[in-house]
């Protein structure tokens, strides 16, 4: 599970060195902010092969209950594009990323 | 217990780094620093020193080596000079923002090229921002018990910075001098076991040297300059206390015959003690002059420079390295930022001395002497000028 993303740490706060001292920690963050379009799943086409999982080199798609379809994981995709790319029904599409 | 030898400089400072129960040494020999290698590594062959001597390939790897060693917790000593320290350079900025406490001897040497082996303090003005604590010896015995010093003020968990004690090459490195040696148990009655802030420990895995994304770095950095700022006051109070303990007493600036005094030399490192042979003959004519000598070098001491410069307001400055193209003399440059913070400035006179081993002779401290007097009195100061230059 990822954490929400803290205030950004003062001087006095920084570790030694600013050493990492908790194992794992890079679990923490959240490296999906840069990407420019993320992969939209069109349910009434997909069968749940599960190829875009595989493919995914960040491993961050999952199939999520309750319908158990695939979808990213947005705190980690990068909109890559390689799951739209191998998905063999063709029922994913890229999205711009707008605010 | 001490006791009073005819010895070696380096050969002391090897000595006494052993009394200090290093765990590493990594050092690679480079002129004038090679003794205090040499006899390390004859302390660790011959089972007189239990530490490990890493007989590294090169200063670079010297650097790293120390840096890990350190951040497991093994208390590290290196020496270098000129183009050794030079070839650290990117990694002595690493051992200070991880906060390293490594101790250093640097022979102050002059850099190439031409090639000189030969003394002066070009190696230290390059390395003049790296983040660590920087110290100079005057003497051998100075350069002994500032080693000793080292090791209290970097692993002193306030400061917990590397340390650089600084001497100049030859001239002190080389000196065969009387010198009190403290034997073991006097150092380590006054040193104790390093107890790092943060450690390598498979137990207690911890990541050191990661990236620092633009948001972080910023205030990284101002930590590390208040680190080094903060660490004068521990920096006084351990040499007060290496003062009652030892019975030698070191201050971040200290001044010869300046009470009085209506000009001030300053100077850094071995030069002053021949200043001090001057001052003493100006004295007898009644000339009142004095020296001040800056020990401290980072953080730098600005409140003990006021205070020494006190209401004098004709200072000569010996530089012995150039800021090529710049004001030139990295030490007058500073002295000229800190007096710009007064309201009043005193008049530098800014020398140029002792390049790549060049004596500086009775004779040239005389005429120095001469200038400042006459700029005292016509209140012109003149350029930049190099001592014994021939034209």
């Amino acid at each position: 599970m990822t954490r929400q993303q803290t205030a950004k740490p003062r001087w006095s706060e920084l570790a030694v060195g600013c050493a990492v001292t908790e194992a794992g920690s890079a679990r923490y963050n959240r490296t999906g902010d840069w990407r420019s379009s993320r992969p939209v799943w069109e349910h009434a086409h997909c069968v749940r092969c599960g190829v875009c999982q595989m493919f995914c080199p960040e491993g961050c798609i999952q199939f999520e209950p309750p319908k158990d379809f695939p979808a990213a994981d947005l705190e980690y995709c990068k909109g890559c594009g390689i799951c739209v790319h191998e998905c063999p029904t063709a029922c994913i599409r890229m999205v711009a990323e707008e605010e | 217990m001490e006791e009073r030898i005819g010895m070696e400089s380096s050969i002391a400072i090897a000595e006494v780094v052993g009394r200090c129960d290093v765990d590493v040494v990594a050092a690679y020999p480079i002129t004038p620093q090679t003794h205090i290698v040499e006899h390390l590594s004859e302390m660790v062959a011959n089972g007189e020193l239990k530490a490990a001597f890493v007989p590294v390939e090169s200063e670079h790897s010297a650097m790293s080596v120390c840096c890990g060693t350190a951040a497991v917790g093994a208390r590290t000593y290196t020496a270098t000079s000129s183009q050794g320290l030079a070839l650290m350079h990117e990694i002595l900025f690493i051992a200070s923002s991880l906060r390293l406490p490594i101790v250093m001897a640097v022979a102050n040497r002059s850099l190439s090229g031409p090639i000189s082996i030969w003394n002066d303090h070009s190696d230290v003005m390059s390395d003049r921002d790296v983040g660590w604590v920087q110290i100079f010896a005057e003497n051998g015995q100075e350069a002994v018990d500032l080693t000793i010093w080292a090791f209290r003020l970097a692993e002193d968990r306030r400061v917990s910075l590397p340390v650089m004690v600084h001497f100049d090459g030859f001239i002190v490195s080389h000196m065969i001098e009387p010198i009190l040696m403290p034997d073991h148990e006097t150092v380590r009655g006054y040193l104790p076991p390093f107890e790092p802030l943060l450690r390598l420990d498979v137990d207690r895995p911890v990541s050191i040297g990661p990236v620092g994304i633009p948001d972080i770095y910023t205030e990284s950095k101002f930590l590390q300059h208040k680190l080094v700022v903060d660490a004068y006051q521990p920096i006084v109070e351990t040499l007060e206390g290496f003062g009652k303990y030892f019975g030698r007493h070191y201050h971040p600036v200290e001044t010869y015959r300046a009470e009085d005094a209506e000009v001030l030399l300053c100077t850094m490192g071995s030069l002053s003690e021949t200043a001090m042979t001057v001052v003493d003959r100006r004295r007898e004519k009644g000339h009142k002059v004095g020296l001040m000598r800056i020990r401290l070098w980072r953080p730098f001491p600005f409140e003990d420079i006021y205070r020494a410069v006190g209401a004098v307001q004709t200072i000569g400055v010996i530089d012995r390295a150039v800021s090529f193209g710049g004001p030139p003399g990295p030490v007058a440059s500073e002295l000229k930022a800190a007096f710009y913070r007064k309201p009043q400035q005193p008049r530098l006179v800014e020398f140029i001395a002792g390049l790549g081993g060049r004596d500086v002779a009775l004779a040239d401290f005389e005429r120095m002497f001469d200038v400042l007097l006459s700029t005292r009195k016509t209140g012109q100061v003149p350029p930049p000028a190099f001592v014994g230059l021939r034209e």
